[in-house]
């Protein structure tokens, strides 16, 4: 039976090499947005939204599980975030910390939880748990319920960058982003993202090597799921509020729509799903509920036609790794 | 205690869906190895269906409950043949990936004509009031379709467990290339099936339009919670499903009675015990 990704690394040593110069350019290219007078809150809306996607595909493509519930990272990493600076007005980095590791504490939990299970059960559970973190954040006290937390002060971080300057901000969201997926890269390409690779593969053959794969799937669980929350609490940053729409089950249907739509299981089909979704967003919004309605579609299209993804078929074609 | 049965009641009613619907995740997730998302959504067509022939075909209650699940089960084999069908062979998750799509194309697209807000749909004449039971009143409409939904969830039941058609569809579960060797035609079977487990969807939907409006948003929070039941009930039983399913309603109504702020996670929490309990469901194997 076909896995869920066909995106095969091939291990050559110039595999390496293509997402090297894949990064450089993608970080020279974004770099320059500031100069081309692109609208800079679309693209630090749409950065965001990648570095969600990529730290959703590091669970998918690279231990094959599903998780449908991924908005409830993001949306509690963007909750304490908020609510930290705007109620306790505290520093930018610390506030970001705050949500990363309330991010992270919940993907210890739900982790353990979720990995119990495998395959579509672990989806199911995923946006069970996700929909009763919504049930909670919706009577929560600080979350200011249906109107959520509105207007957050975005500060200055370490009392030199004026985050409310927008040229700063999209440098220091770009920042960030571009750490992250470095950071992803190297987990990935690690001994650790090998195991993983492998439980992907076979994971009888793993148990039956020694790997504790649950250990592996649940370190797995939680480096995405806190990955995740830092891209809530970039996204607070950019959008100023944080809302329910964030923990919605909504949110966790978009992101695996942008990493499906770039490519499953590669570096970049993340980033190029995440700016087309929001760009379809951004530039569709006139069109109301019909936006789903594409969304659906464009869901149904790649499942039946093309499953690797825009990043997984050119890397194909090419037979390069990206 | 007048407003704990009432509870109780609405607790049953929730659960002859959960049933129903988890019911017929089961037998579709048997027969083609995919959970389908769109089970929400079709559940949400039954109940238009019924509110389209009244209103534009002016056919009442009782015609809807027989049609609307045909035809929307017809509509179900439509998306069988010719989408589902391609991702046989595949890994399920491209099968709930596709259904989801289904799911939000169905949704979207009853948003944009009706809105998110519910429409009334009229209870049947002959339904209406109640009878007094001594201990509590009983609105004959909810009683109506908690005996319904059981009828119809034991029907299926007997018809999959039972029957000789009930042993193809079980034999072809097991084993699609051998039952084929004996010239049933499984591939039928499998759209049939798909037709089943929707049409079941579907009169729940219909089931439903009196109680709660019809509006296009009714079957996407109400799947989530019926994943939910079956993760705890497993898909690996007929009557597992049923009877988890109608539990947890009771369940739900017990606690919206107890302690109401919990009511929306209750099942969410139970799901929660149970993997930590028993991480393979309360019937299921694991998978």
């Amino acid at each position: 039976m076909a896995t869920i990704t066909e995106n095969a690394t091939p291990t050559k040593n110039r595999s390496m090499a293509d997402e090297i110069v894949g990064f450089i350019i993608m970080a020279v290219l974004l770099a320059a947005v500031p100069l081309t007078g692109i609208y800079p809150y679309f693209v630090m809306q749409a950065l965001c939204f990648s570095l969600f996607a990529c730290a959703f595909n590091l669970l998918i493509g690279y231990s094959g599980l599903l998780s449908f519930g991924h908005s409830m990272f993001l949306g509690t990493a963007s909750y304490f975030t908020a609510y930290t600076l705007k109620s306790w007005g505290v520093p930018p980095v610390v506030g970001i910390l705050i949500g990363v590791a309330a991010a992270a504490v919940l993907s210890v939990i739900t982790g353990a939880i979720a990995i119990r299970r495998q395959g579509i059960y672990f989806a199911m559970i995923t946006l069970a748990l996700s929909q009763l973190m919504f049930f909670i954040y919706l009577r929560a006290p600080f979350t200011g319920g249906e109107d959520g937390i509105q207007g957050i002060p975005q500060g200055t971080l370490f009392g030199i960058f004026d985050l409310s300057h927008t040229n700063t901000l999209y440098y220091f969201v770009l920042t960030m982003f571009l750490l992250a997926f470095l950071l992803i890269h190297r987990i990935v390409n690690s001994p650790f993202g090998e195991v993983l690779k492998s439980i992907r593969e076979n994971e009888p053959r793993a148990i039956s090597l020694g790997y504790k794969v649950d250990q592996y799937k649940l370190m797995a669980f939680i480096l995405s799921g806190t990955l995740a929350g830092l891209a809530g609490s970039m996204k607070m940053f950019v959008t100023q509020n944080a809302s329910l729409t964030d923990v919605h089950w909504t949110m966790s249907g978009e992101v695996v729509l942008m990493t499906l739509v770039g490519g499953l299981g590669t570096s970049f089909g993340p980033i190029v799903g995440a700016f087309i979704i929001v760009a379809m967003q951004q530039y569709l919004a006139s069109f109301g509920q019909w936006v789903m309605v594409m969304q659906g579609a464009v869901f149904i299209i790649c499942v039946l036609t093309f499953r690797r993804g825009i990043v997984g078929e050119i890397a194909h074609y090419f037979k390069r790794s990206l | 205690m007048q407003a704990l049965y009432g509870q109780l009641l609405v607790g049953l009613i929730n659960g002859s869906f959960y049933a129903l619907l988890s019911l017929g995740l089961a037998v579709i997730f048997g027969m083609l190895n995919i959970i389908n998302f769109a089970h929400g959504a079709l559940y949400m067509m039954g109940a238009f269906t019924a509110y389209f022939l009244l209103q534009y075909g002016g056919l009442n209650y009782w015609w809807a409950l027989l049609l609307a699940p045909l035809i929307v089960g017809a509509f179900g084999m439509l998306l069988e043949r010719t989408l589902l069908r391609w991702l046989q062979g595949l890994d399920p998750l491209y099968g709930l990936l596709l259904t989801f799509g289904l799911a939000l194309v169905i949704q979207g697209i009853f948003q944009n004509y009706f809105g998110s807000s519910g429409m009334p749909y009229a209870m049947p004449s002959e339904l209406r009031g109640g009878v007094n039971l001594g201990f509590m009143y009983l609105p004959i409409y909810r009683g109506w379709v908690v005996v319904v939904s059981l009828i119809v969830c034991l029907a299926t039941w007997y018809l999959i467990e039972r029957t000789r058609l009930g042993a193809y569809l079980r034999a072809a579960t097991e084993n699609p290339t051998l039952v084929r060797a004996f010239g049933i035609n499984v591939p039928l079977m499998i759209t049939l099936t798909y037709g089943l487990g929707v049409g079941l969807a579907a009169l729940a939907g219909v089931l439903s339009a009196p109680i709660n409006q019809v509006g296009p948003l009714m079957g996407a929070d109400l799947i989530i919670v019926v994943f939910a039941v079956v993760v705890i009930g497993g898909m690996g039983s007929i009557m597992g499903s049923i009877i988890t399913g109608f539990a947890l309603g009771v369940i739900e109504g017990l606690t919206k009675y107890f302690y109401p702020e919990a009511s929306n996670t209750v099942v969410f929490v139970l799901m929660v015990l149970v993997l930590l309990v028993r991480p393979s469901g309360l019937t299921g194997r694991a998978n």
